[in-house]
């Protein structure tokens, strides 16, 4: 194979790249994406298998395919 | 030009017994049996319905007789045009033929809801206390694997050599959005035992390139040759590689961008282009992208150099936008659905390049570990702490009140409607549409649907046996005012003229 170039990506995604005022609404799908996970890690023992040591040892599978 | 990729995705579902019964051959008879007699009794139903003089309580009358456990194996074919079996001791459920990668999410989806269907079904026969629960993942933590086979439709003309040499590359380097997570690795013979986390379900059972096996030393390019189709014309390639995913985006980027990519294998396009990715050990480049959740790791290249998965699918993404621009995305979808998994495809990229965590609603791998990562740091658990195993198991739960994935806020492309009506409906564009029409107004005529032929019996003469070697043929338009005008299967066959 001829030396190639590899470049992070193709040229026309570059415009994704630099500006700062991007940061901002990133920021705030993390900090909503957060809230909404420890939303979820609230609950999550009411849902969880009640002994998750037998339950994790006793979820046995025969092979597929 | 590169043939319309028909595509479709049988998968095989870990089923979990609870009460004394823990064969899961038994079990997974009991469950498919359970929908199966359930739904016959629905489609009586519409149709008594239907017939003048016959008054309701026969309907009331059949719903009060308790349906009886029955344990043979089954092999069902739905009115969607799917199958719905029992495979080794997994219930599998086989989508239909569909024609584009968003349809089949619709499909795919449509599986998990009669799967979660089939579970109430179960639950109404069982005695109390028992229960079938099912799991859409691929392994039990312990070493044993089942399958999600993805295929697609190719030209028999293409040399399975070129689709060997330019897949692989793509089914090591997609990983990083099809993964379906997983804590820990059941490969700590090849040096897992460190890992606390990795991206793939599979990527621990990969042990050839290629080969036919699918249970004992699994290639990441099968083999298996079983068309279903006009074997002259076509090969359906049965991609072994993949996880199963609930994520709707990642089984739209997985089918979505492998049907482009083997698309420009078809048209020699990486040939035309001068691109060759080929790896100088992908089997180990499996696990070493599935473990590497920084998404940094380079992998050797047999021509010399270094890239990583990213970079691979950066240049898979580059020459697909060459291939959309100079042949066009008709085989897969067209300016709509091709073009769809294009712009997904580049979005998705670029935020696993910024921060792979801002996708925690888009892709399955990133939204388990922000669940077991977030549940560890929350309660101090080492790694190796049961609960985060039970969490990794239950995201894949199929009931709806205990999945954890459903308590997500996933993204969804298809419309929960569409995806219900799917549960009944064929797929209009393929000839899955024929097979699932004629069972929904023939089924007591029908003798065997298989994917490439219809089997009738009318009762009178020998068995009648249409064939169906074309994926393409057999949809709404082609033939779907000429069943809505027949009377019966009779006239329907003699108007085909078979």
């Amino acid at each position: 194979m001829p030396e190639r170039e590899h470049k992070r990506r193709p040229s026309t995604t570059r415009e994704t790249d630099a500006p700062v005022e991007e940061a901002p609404p990133s920021t705030e799908k993390g900090e909503k994406l957060k809230a909404d996970l420890d939303e979820l890690l609230d609950e999550i023992d009411e849902v969880l298998e009640d002994n998750a040591e037998e339950f994790v040892r006793s979820y046995v599978q025969k092979g597929g395919e | 030009m590169a043939i319309h990729k028909v595509c479709g995705i049988e998968t095989e579902f870990g089923i979990h017994p609870v009460g004394p019964d823990p064969n899961p051959v038994a079990a997974s008879s009991v469950l498919i049996n359970a929908y199966v007699a359930e739904m016959a009794r629905r489609v009586g139903w519409d149709f008594e319905d239907e017939s003048p003089g016959k008054d309701a309580r026969g309907f009331a009358s059949d719903a009060s007789t308790p349906p009886e456990v029955d344990t043979h194996l089954v092999n069902a074919v739905l009115t969607n045009g799917a199958r719905y079996y029992v495979d080794h001791a997994h219930p599998e459920y086989s989508s239909p033929e569909c024609a584009s990668a968003r349809e089949l999410v619709r499909y795919d989806k449509a599986g998990e809801r009669i799967l979660a269907r089939s579970m109430e079904a179960v639950g109404r026969v069982l005695p109390p206390g028992q229960a079938i629960v099912v799991y859409k993942n691929n392994s039990d933590r312990k070493g044993n694997s089942y399958g999600t086979h993805e295929n697609y439709l190719m030209a028999r003309a293409v040399p399975f050599a070129r689709v060997a040499r330019h897949v692989i590359p793509h089914f090591v380097s997609r990983q990083i959005y099809t993964g379906a997570g997983k804590v820990g690795s059941e490969a700590a013979h090849a040096g897992g035992a460190e890992v606390d986390y990795q991206l793939s379900q599979r990527a621990d059972f990969f042990e050839e390139e290629v080969g036919l096996e699918t249970t004992l030393k699994r290639p990441i390019v099968n083999t298996r040759d079983e068309p279903h189709a006009d074997a002259h014309k076509y090969r359906r390639l049965h991609v072994i590689v993949g996880d199963a995913n609930l994520s709707e985006v990642a089984t739209l980027l997985k089918v979505g961008v492998t049907a482009i990519v083997l698309a420009m294998i078809e048209d020699d396009w990486f040939a035309v282009r001068g691109c060759d990715y080929t790896l100088a050990a992908p089997v180990r480049a499996m696990r070493q992208v599935s473990w590497d959740l920084s998404l940094a790791a380079p992998l050797d290249l047999a021509g010399g150099g270094r890239m990583t998965a990213l970079e691979i699918q950066w240049e898979l993404l580059d020459l697909a936008r060459k291939y959309a621009e100079d042949r066009g995305l008709g085989c897969v979808g067209g300016d709509g659905d091709g073009l769809e998994v294009m712009r997904r495809w580049e979005a998705t990229l670029s935020a696993l390049e910024v921060d792979p965590g801002t996708l925690s609603e888009q892709l399955d791998w990133v939204a388990k570990r922000a669940l077991v990562e977030g549940y560890r740091q929350r309660h101090g658990l080492a790694w190796s702490d049961h609960r985060l195993a039970a969490i990794d198991l239950q995201y894949h739960d199929l009931r709806p009140d205990r999945s954890l994935f459903a308590r997500l806020r996933m993204e969804r492309l298809v419309d929960e409607e569409a995806v219900l009506a799917a549960i009944t409906e064929p797929p209009p564009d393929t000839r899955a549409y024929f097979r699932g029409k004629c069972l929904q107004r023939w089924s007591s005529s029908i003798a065997a649907a298989n994917w490439d032929s219809l089997v009738f019996d009318l009762g009178t003469d020998p068995l009648r046996r249409v064939p169906m070697m074309e994926p393409l043929r057999g949809t709404a338009d082609h033939v779907g005012k000429l069943i809505d005008s027949c009377t019966s299967p009779a006239e329907l066959l003699e108007r085909l003229g078979s």
